[in-house]
């Protein structure tokens, strides 16, 4: 098996639940290095739960997550890996109030990898450069619009130098205007190679910006394939009503 | 109007040791109730039962109680019926730190619990530890909320010490109306020259640290 053909993300039959509510159960994912998977569903499916699984920040009840060849069991230590290998971006503004811009994405890399605070300044300074945000580098993020703010925190997360990346509803609380420049960012990055899994609303964005779709209802995965089969030709007559539905 | 008094012996002196007295009384109480206070307030926030009925009706005790009934209690009654022997000035600072902890943590829960869960979240995806998020990101933000919080604490404690002079404790307020007593055939109108003096120095006691909190808070609102 070619090296690069290993998934860099595998997920093997997880399960999560909350007391008496299964969110999903014996859930299977594979992502391979410099893919981008969108994940759409209707709300409440469980598709940020996943995500936020993936982080660690759910414990799941069952199944593993293997990062990298690396298992990493619920519960255990390695958790603290995922964290560090996968990078977050949340709907909501989440931001560090206290802090000014720089702070705010120099943090991490300072402080959890130890890295020099020179290079690590410079690296800052070129990703907001590319993010179009190096002017606002002092400014507090009360200063800063919505699209300004998502944008400071992609940058936030790429710092870490994430394997895989988490993108959960990034636009879902911006003013329409701001969508655009914050989808642009997460283009470009889909485009230089970046390993992705984005949850999103956007229909027509998850057409552009996906190698591979998946659609999960009621915690399942009910349908995946390319864009163009998942958009033009949906299998199961969930996923074209739920298509049909999101048109309007 | 009575100014010519302050000028007489050394009476200007003495309302400014008055003065003094009240502030030792109300920032000593204001450090033990910051220190205090800042303890009780993330014990509320464990959610164990146990502790928040503890403090549920310690918070409802210091609310519904005036703080002089809280005096009388703590020196007439500890020294008297229990055969305590406590100075004026400690049962002061023990009233003063009672109200003061309550305060101040109600303040700290309030800010703790404002700070939202994405916060923490953020924190840790990003690899952070729990010691790393609660020093870098948690920490700050509420020393930011509480220091405006806590300062006006202070400014209500020196305006409160007013009331020690009830159990015999010689502040500025009592120091004023010895004052005006020991002159009241001389200058039968010392009363309105000797409060309004009095008015002044709690003005000037206070006003720069009201004014310290509202630019601290205009530094930092987020």
């Amino acid at each position: 098996m070619d090296v690069d053909m290993r998934p860099i993300l595998e997920v093997k039959n997880i399960s999560k639940r909350y007391d008496d509510i299964t969110v999903f159960e014996n859930l299977n994912l594979q992502v391979k290095k410099g893919e981008v998977l969108v994940i759409v569903g209707p709300s409440g499916c469980g598709k940020s739960t996943l995500l936020r699984c993936l982080n660690a920040l759910e414990p799941i009840q069952e199944g593993e997550i293997i990062l990298d060849g690396e298992a990493i069991r619920p519960g255990s230590r390695e958790v603290n890996k995922l964290r560090e290998k996968v990078g977050m971006v949340f709907q909501s503004y989440d931001l560090f109030p206290h802090m000014t811009v720089l702070q705010n994405v120099m943090l991490a890399p300072i402080k959890v990898k130890k890295r020099d605070k020179k290079e690590v300044r410079e690296e800052a300074l070129a990703l907001l450069d590319r993010v179009g945000l190096l002017s606002k580098k002092d400014q507090f993020p009360r200063q800063l619009s919505g699209g300004q703010k998502q944008r400071v925190a992609i940058v936030r997360a790429l710092m870490m130098h994430p394997e895989v990346l988490l993108l959960d509803e990034i636009t879902a609380a911006l003013d329409p205007e701001m969508v655009q420049e914050v989808l642009e960012v997460v283009l470009s990055l889909a485009k230089e190679g970046r390993t992705m899994l984005i949850v999103t609303h956007e229909m027509q964005f998850a057409r552009a910006v996906a190698d591979r779709m998946i659609f999960i209802d009621g915690g399942h995965i009910v349908e995946e394939g390319t864009p163009e089969e998942f958009f033009e030709h949906p299998k199961t007559e969930r996923l074209s009503s739920f298509l049909a539905k999101m048109r309007f | 109007m009575g100014f010519e008094v302050l000028l007489k012996g050394n009476n200007a002196l003495r309302l400014l040791m008055g003065l003094g007295v009240a502030l030792r009384i109300s920032l000593i109480s204001a450090v033990i109730s910051i220190a205090l206070g800042t303890v009780f307030g993330v014990l509320m926030t464990l959610k164990k039962p146990a502790i928040t009925a503890f403090f549920r009706i310690y918070l409802e005790t210091v609310r519904i109680m005036p703080q002089m009934v809280l005096l009388f209690i703590v020196y007439f009654g500890a020294t008297k019926a229990r055969g305590i022997n406590l100075t004026a000035e400690t049962a002061a600072l023990i009233v003063f730190s009672f109200w003061g902890s309550a305060e101040m943590a109600d303040l700290v829960r309030g800010a703790l619990q404002g700070i939202p869960k994405i916060q923490y979240e953020s924190s840790t995806s990003l690899g952070l530890s729990t010691m790393q998020t609660d020093r870098y990101v948690i920490g700050p933000q509420i020393i930011r909320r509480m220091i405006p919080l806590s300062i006006n604490l202070i400014t209500r404690m020196i305006k409160t010490t007013s009331l020690v002079m009830m159990i015999g404790i010689v502040e500025v307020l009592k120091v004023g109306q010895q004052i005006i007593e020991a002159n009241r055939k001389v200058s039968p109108n010392a009363a309105f020259g000797i409060f309004l003096v009095i008015f002044l120095l709690y003005f000037a006691a206070c006003w720069p640290i009201s004014l310290l909190a509202k630019y601290l808070e205009r530094k930092w609102e987020n």
